[in-house]
């Protein structure tokens, strides 16, 4: 008999240096550990949730059909070559995801669906109506998304964060989390911009250019665009340059007159970087480099068009649009604007990493602020101090030395709590904090249950030995049925719960788990040990 | 032995019909909540409803009124604020609105930080949910109720025969529609947390309900003569001291985490002590009547 309980307080020892060593990282002493120590020994410890370090949780929605509608112009636009190169006669238009062809002839059908097997006809007659097969339109999605994650990680290193979490969820969203930012919104901005730099060749010939006010105030973008919309030639388009007052800080909308067609794109560029012209404006610009494709186009386009004004268009917005003095070789340009320094440096961050395949949309943000967490964590270990030290108290009150005995297992169980979610590497959250002062409440429940019983059983008259017995037996089914009970309830909320709630899960489920253990072998183990030492008449109870 | 409750004699099964036009009474207020909920009428937090929120924290005090001026001023429409005097904190929550996921937040801070420029202030935190997020969050959150409920009632089918099972799952769901209805009468948000909370009440407020059956099976075995209410009524009268002391544990600590864990879990731990005393109720007045009113005594009891 002794020798039993001997064991069982081995065990218990083993589970508490177990637990210890688990939970060390998260203390100070694992630090003036020995180096053969943190080498070798669990060095992670338990994490802290987003909501209790600060931090932001973002989703984005990558705008696949908008990948498909890139993809679709950039198919019309080369059938046009096909067609025109053939010596054929037919007009191509794309709208959306619909290219028309007008006429359509066999010829002209074959000539396209030979080059691109992957339009599908969606209206023959006359006209003939083409889409990209859905098959292939399901791919260009899927790799936009999965562009737009390298993007984004590509974007996120070089803005410097530590720790970043970066994932796809469902079949098009991506999932950011970065913990301890400082500066949420630039991050938002940084991730989310598509970036889609392009280089335009201004249109100041066309009759319709002269016609065009010379600035407009923001939000009279619409009517313009409504105005001229019929007038403007079929291969132009109005885009807006912003310009800011530098003394009174008013903003001003040019409208441009460009050609739709990029002369140039920024998938071709080499290196971004800001750079600082104190001779000229003193306000800092990106300069850019292409590489060896980009350089002998960007040579070409410059000397094509001497006199003529270059746009530089950023996701459809002009940043400047200067005159092309003389051709220009060597692959090196800038791109100048108001910025501010910091608004330089996010905007050669994201034209180095590249444009997004697609638009990206913000589904959801949350922005936790550093001090939140730290007075969330203050609040946690307050309230977790306090309702520990009332239910010690009211055990030892009501329950006298049995009541001392639950409560060392109360304090088994949560030292083994911290170390088991150590060990599991998991997430504490404030809902996780949370769980961990419930199970604190729950625990003890345990250890009611069985002394009740075992008061039930000494009342009818049995020994402290036997009814010690008889009431743990007795109590066991009630006990793990009141457990699994809770456990269900975890699981589902583990499964269905976003971050912060699934570590409430975590620490609840895990919680209630190892007070099957304190409950069951941490108290009975005292329990036998006092009643085997002598011969007890009364028990404390 | 220091005894809360000492062979009590009460005739709980008598007063079943106070108790269970009571309970008639808050469950369907807790329906009433539920329907409102699904029309949209209810205070559904942002994380269901999509939209804004946005916590900051001031240097100095701040009047709830200025903020109010300063933000219509600045031309934000339909939102309301919330104050915590005692730390200098204001929580602005702007219902779902045309606007780009971000613009509101940035619109908020801008108008503030000039209003305020006297007294500084840092965002504790901003959450922005697009309508898509909030519709697929309030599926979760339904479906995870009904598959909790659902694994409960298995659950105690298995351990007890049928008719225990529907008491206890009958006396889960009117708990959790109990709170539920009253956070919907006391217009707090009806929020993920408080699901959260719910989940964990339905699980809880097993506890008590099982050491009560328990019993009832254990004395059934005993006293196979005695009808069946003198069976319950004795057995709730035993175990009544430990079903009261166990939910006490439990309600200490939720006390101290409403006192103590600060404003981001008080609405859980409000409703988690709201749930403990209801859940207690419901396993004395409510769980045995249920069973008594669904079957007879011999298709009980079936001990593991």
């Amino acid at each position: 008999m002794k020798k039993r309980i001997q064991w069982r307080f081995i065990l218990i020892g083993a589970t508490l240096m177990l637990a210890a060593v688990f939970f060390l990282p998260n203390t100070p002493f694992f630090k003036a550990m020995p180096e053969w120590w943190t080498k070798n020994m669990p060095d992670k410890g338990i994490t802290l949730g987003l909501d209790l370090q600060g931090g932001i949780h973002l989703v984005f929605e990558v705008e696949g059909e908008k990948a498909v509608e890139i993809t679709t112009e950039r198919i019309a636009q080369s059938l046009k070559d096909i067609i025109s190169k053939k010596k054929l006669n037919a007009e191509i238009t794309s709208k959306g995801l619909l290219i028309t062809v007008a006429p359509s002839s066999m010829e002209i059908r074959k000539a396209i669906e030979d080059n691109y097997p992957v339009l599908t006809p969606v209206e023959t007659g006359t006209n003939i109506v083409y889409t990209i097969s859905d098959k292939e339109a399901k791919r260009i999605k899927d790799n936009a998304a999965d562009q737009a994650l390298e993007t984004i990680r590509n974007r996120i290193d070089q803005f410097g964060v530590a720790e970043p979490t970066i994932h796809r969820q469902g079949t098009n969203e991506i999932v950011v989390q970065l913990p301890g930012i400082k500066d949420p919104k630039r991050a938002i901005e940084i991730i989310g911009k598509t970036a889609q730099l392009e280089f335009k060749i201004v249109d100041d010939a066309s009759p319709v250019a002269a016609e065009i006010p010379a600035t407009v105030a923001p939000g009279e973008e619409e009517t313009i665009l409504k105005k001229f919309a019929g007038k403007i030639p079929s291969e132009d388009e109005i885009l807006f340059e912003k310009k800011v007052n530098r003394e009174t800080g008013v903003v001003r909308k040019i409208p441009i007159l460009v050609k739709k067609q990029a002369a140039l794109t920024g998938d071709l560029l080499k290196e971004a970087k800001v750079s600082l012209d104190s001779s000229r404006t003193g306000f800092p610009h990106v300069s850019i480099a292409f590489n060896d494709a980009g350089a002998k186009l960007f040579d070409e386009v410059t000397a094509a068009n001497v006199k003529k004004r270059l746009a530089i268009v950023l996701d459809n917005t002009i940043y400047s649009a200067p005159e092309i003095k003389e051709r220009i070789s060597g692959g090196n340009a800038q791109i100048s604007g108001s910025f501010s320094m910091e608004e330089a440096k996010d905007l050669a961050i994201v034209l180095k990493a590249g444009a997004l395949p697609a638009p990206v949309k913000m589904l959801q943000n949350i922005t936790v602020g550093p001090s939140l967490g730290t007075d969330s964590i203050e609040a946690g270990k307050m309230a977790g101090i306090i309702g520990t030290v009332l239910v010690v108290v009211f055990m030892i009150v009501y329950y006298r030395l049995s009541g001392v005995i639950a409560d060392f297992a109360l304090v088994l169980n949560i030292i083994l709590l911290l170390g088991a979610m150590a060990s599991l590497n998991a997430t504490l959250t404030m809902p996780g904090i949370a769980g961990i002062i419930l199970a604190i409440g729950m625990a003890v429940d345990s250890n009611v249950l069985m002394f009740e019983r075992i008061r039930d059983e000494l009342r009818a008259g049995k020994t402290p030995r036997a009814a010690v017995d008889s009431g743990y037996n007795k109590a066991f089914w009630t006990i793990f049925d009141s457990h699994v009970t809770t456990l269900i309830t975890a699981a589902v909320l583990f499964q269905f719960g976003t971050g912060p709630i699934k570590g409430f899960a975590v620490t609840l489920s895990l919680g209630v788990s190892i007070n099957l253990f304190t409950a069951l072998v941490g108290t009975k183990t005292v329990f036998d040990l006092i009643l085997s030492r002598r011969d007890v008449r009364k028990l404390s109870i | 032995m220091l005894e809360l409750i000492k062979n009590t004699k009460i005739d709980f099964m008598g007063k079943k019909k106070i108790a269970f036009i009571f309970s008639g009474i808050i469950s369907i207020i807790g329906i009433i909540a539920i329907i409102q909920i699904a029309n949209g009428k209810a205070n559904l937090g942002i994380d269901f409803a999509g939209g804004t929120s946005i916590q900051l924290k001031f240097e100095k005090p701040v009047v709830l009124h200025d903020v109010r001026k300063a933000l219509e001023e600045g031309g934000l429409k339909d939102f309301d604020l919330q104050n915590m005097p005692t730390v200098n904190k204001i929580l602005i929550r702007v219902k779902k609105t045309e606007q780009k996921l971000g613009q509101t937040s940035s619109e908020v801070t801008e108008i503030l930080s000039q209003k305020f420029s006297g007294n500084k202030y840092v965002v504790d935190s901003t959450t922005e949910i697009g309508p898509k997020v909030g519709g697929k969050l309030r599926a979760d959150a339904a479906m995870a109720i009904g598959v909790a409920v659902l694994g409960i009632l298995i659950y105690v089918a298995f351990r007890f025969k049928f008719n225990f099972g529907v008491g206890a799952t009958i006396a889960t769901f009117h708990d959790v529609l109990a709170v539920l209805g009253v956070f919907y009468l006391m217009g707090h948000e009806i929020n993920l947390i408080l699901v959260t909370a719910l989940l964990t009440i339905a699980g809880y407020s097993l506890t008590d309900t099982v050491v009560v059956f328990d019993r009832i099976r254990e004395n059934m075995k005993i006293r196979h003569k005695e009808p069946l209410e003198s069976i319950m009524n004795a057995s709730i009268n035993e175990v009544l001291s430990r079903t009261i002391v166990t939910s006490l544990t439990v309600l200490l600590t939720s006390v101290a985490l409403f006192f103590f864990g600060g404003e981001v879990i008080h609405d859980f731990s409000l409703a988690m002590i709201m749930g403990v005393v209801i859940g207690t109720y419901s396993s004395i007045f409510i769980a045995s009547p249920t069973v008594l009113l669904w079957g007879r005594k011999k298709t009980f009891a079936r001990r593991p």
